[in-house]
């Protein structure tokens, strides 16, 4: 089991690579903490090698990860008594004083280059290890690696699978230029907002990003040819193609759980309905065929149906359709105006932009009794975005007249702020 | 909590610069990549593999006050003094809504029934109309909306003997409002129809 995890886990490893592009500063900030959270400290990791200290803090990464699931608090730094970087050094008595269930320690040794990286994690109380790793990277590596470790301490500890290693696209715009005019970005970071690249840009509108399963590759709306078209681009090479530029809209593309289709928007016929690519045999199925605006499809993760936004009954509201085609039904009955729906990856859930009164918040239903959980109380809130084990929704806010991203815990009990130095940022989708 | 990203991005730099020397061939190819997007920052990587050539979409090859000689040319400057006399209705090219609706509301009737006499008379004259909606809901709900907006106007003209070959409907939702600020004053100016009059 172990052996399997850790090929596995260096596999990932070998595959990541660095981007230097270095964008706006992203900082993330949690506004409102759970008093829930399972304490446990990180403490720094040893180092010994070349330079004078690790290139990468590995600790303080893994720590941020932890705090940011909403379900663990990681003592600060300054608060630890000592600093035991191996197990048979941990006093557990300094710890179990402190307040703290479970402790991280370990170390980085570099040789050569090549950087030898061992931790455990320890059972304060029960005073054993839990978990214990040894792996070798290169240097560019380290900082992926600290997100697995983060995987593998969340999952040990919440039998769940995490999200640490994922990554997140969205839109910016700045104002460009002699001009000042208004650019607009499409860009992909890791999922705790560092090292943001941008794999699109355009003076016109680019919209509605969304992941291929597999994470390789985006779709996203783009209007650079002054109407609108959807495209796929692939994040290795860069390489893109062009899916769809009806005439009228081509909007809301997402790709279906095994990727071979992908649902989208097009008004070619007249109203905008819901069609399902092949991307195979590009074969087009036309889903919705009402005369109102059926719009932003999204799968639920069996591939079975589609849940996507109809005015047809005067306001915009959800509604279920199989994805082979069939009848809709109305998913939707409370408040004015439900829209966005994404399905959890347990479809246990759906994701929505729920207003009541012309306030935006983002709600989500639970799929068995169909009540509406409302996570936030913003008046602005849109594009929610689950990542990929439910825990969190991505969704972007106004903050003093800018749009910025934030993240709700699912239960809604913790938030957060993700905040740029300059711009708009907007149109958040989680990598799955 | 706060993680201020400074001092990891430097970090972050470092370790690329020294680590391309390690990376075998196919990764250093993509660092490649990445490092012309450095460069070039408002060019897709996918550029660089002339995967879309041809297409208005990059900005390489175009400098910054061409691409904005391209925008004002789309103005209607070679057009009669009809649609600069604040007393003419032509000189209305923009078309106001209701939230999330896309009814023609009775003030504006007159306006498109000019530009309708108008086009009518002159067909050689194409028009884009385009959709807008204000910021608030979803954004691919906003592009539909906006779309609506633009066919309400459209099938005015089309009642009123314009041929459908002088008429373009394109919605760009709430991508690019008329006004930038929050609040009821700048939606009403961004749930609009802009009737964009092409140069022949």
């Amino acid at each position: 089991m172990i052996s399997i995890l850790l090929r596995r886990f260096f596999l990932i490893s070998l595959a990541v690579l660095f981007s230097p592009v270095a964008q706006s500063e992203l900082i993330i900030e949690i506004t409102k903490g759970t008093e829930a959270a399972v304490p446990l400290a990180v403490v720094p990791f040893g180092y010994s090698g070349s330079t004078a200290t690790s290139p990468v803090n590995l600790s303080s990464i893994i720590s941020a990860d932890l705090t940011r699931s909403g379900l663990f608090k990681a003592l600060r730094e300054r608060d630890m008594l000592t600093k035991p970087t191996t197990a048979n050094k941990v006093n557990y008595r300094n710890w179990q004083a402190l307040g703290q269930d479970y402790l991280i320690v370990g170390s980085v040794n570099e040789v050569m280059g090549k950087y030898q990286i061992q931790f455990q994690m320890l059972d304060v109380f029960k005073r054993e290890s839990l978990l214990g790793y040894r792996l070798t990277v290169k240097k560019n590596e380290l900082r992926k690696t600290a997100h697995h470790i983060s995987d593998l301490v969340y999952e040990k500890l919440t039998g769940k699978k995490s999200d640490f290693s994922s990554r997140i696209a969205y839109i910016t715009t700045t104002k460009a230029g002699v001009n000042k005019r208004k650019l607009y970005k499409l860009l992909i970071a890791d999922a705790d907002g560092f090292n943001p690249r941008a794999i699109a840009s355009s003076w016109e509108p680019l919209m509605s990003p969304s992941w291929s399963p597999d994470g390789n590759k985006i779709v996203y709306v783009s209007f650079e040819n002054k109407r609108s078209a959807i495209y796929i681009q692939k994040l290795s090479d860069g390489k893109r193609s062009k899916i769809a530029s009806y005439k009228g809209i081509n909007g809301a593309p997402s790709f279906s759980p095994d990727g071979s289709k992908l649902a989208l928007t097009l008004s070619k016929d007249g109203s905008p309905d819901i069609f399902v690519l092949n991307l195979k045999n590009k074969r087009l199925l036309k889903l919705t065929k009402s005369f109102a605006i059926d719009t932003e499809p999204s799968w639920s993760p069996d591939g079975k149906s589609i849940v996507y936004t109809s005015n047809r009954g005067g306001k915009p509201q959800l509604y279920l359709i199989p994805s082979q085609g069939g009848r809709s039904s109305r998913l939707t009955f409370d408040g004015d105006y439900n829209a966005r729906g994404q399905f959890s990856s347990d479809g246990k859930s759906i994701v929505m932009v729920h207003a009541n009164r012309g306030d935006y918040r983002i709600a989500i239903m639970d799929m068995a009794t169909h009540t509406l959980n409302v996570l936030t109380a913003g008046r602005y809130d849109e594009s929610p975005s689950f990542s990929a084990n439910g825990d969190m929704v991505l969704y972007s806010s106004k903050k003093a007249g800018r749009s910025v991203l934030s993240a709700v815990s699912a239960d809604g009990r913790m938030h957060q702020s993700f905040t740029f130095d300059s711009g708009n940022v907007r149109e958040p989708s989680w990598s799955h | 909590m706060k993680i201020n990203k400074l001092a990891l991005t430097f970090i972050a730099s470092t370790v690329v610069l020294t680590g391309c020397a390690s990376t075998d061939e196919k990764d250093a190819s993509l660092l490649d990549t990445d490092v012309k997007t450095a460069q070039e920052a408002l060019i897709t990587s996918g550029l660089n593999n002339n995967a879309v050539s041809g297409e208005q979409f990059m900005t390489q090859g175009l400098s910054q006050s061409e691409l904005n000689a391209n925008a004002m040319n789309n103005g209607v400057s070679s057009l009669g003094a009809e649609f600069s006399d604040p007393a003419n209705p032509l000189s209305k090219q923009t078309i106001y809504f209701k939230h999330d609706s896309s009814q023609i509301q009775q003030d504006f009737i007159s306006v498109i029934a000019a530009h309708a006499q108008y086009l009518a008379t002159n067909p050689g004259q194409r028009v884009i109309l385009e959709g807008h909606t204000d910021e608030l809901g979803s954004r691919e709900y906003n592009i539909a909306l906006g779309e609506q907006r633009a066919k309400s106007v459209f099938s005015i003209l089309r009642s009123q003997g314009v041929s459908g070959q002088q008429l373009e409907v394109v919605s760009y939702g709430e991508e690019k409002p008329a006004s930038e600020g929050v609040g009821e004053a700048s939606w009403q100016l961004n749930r609009r129809v802009e009737i964009t009059y092409q140069v022949q």
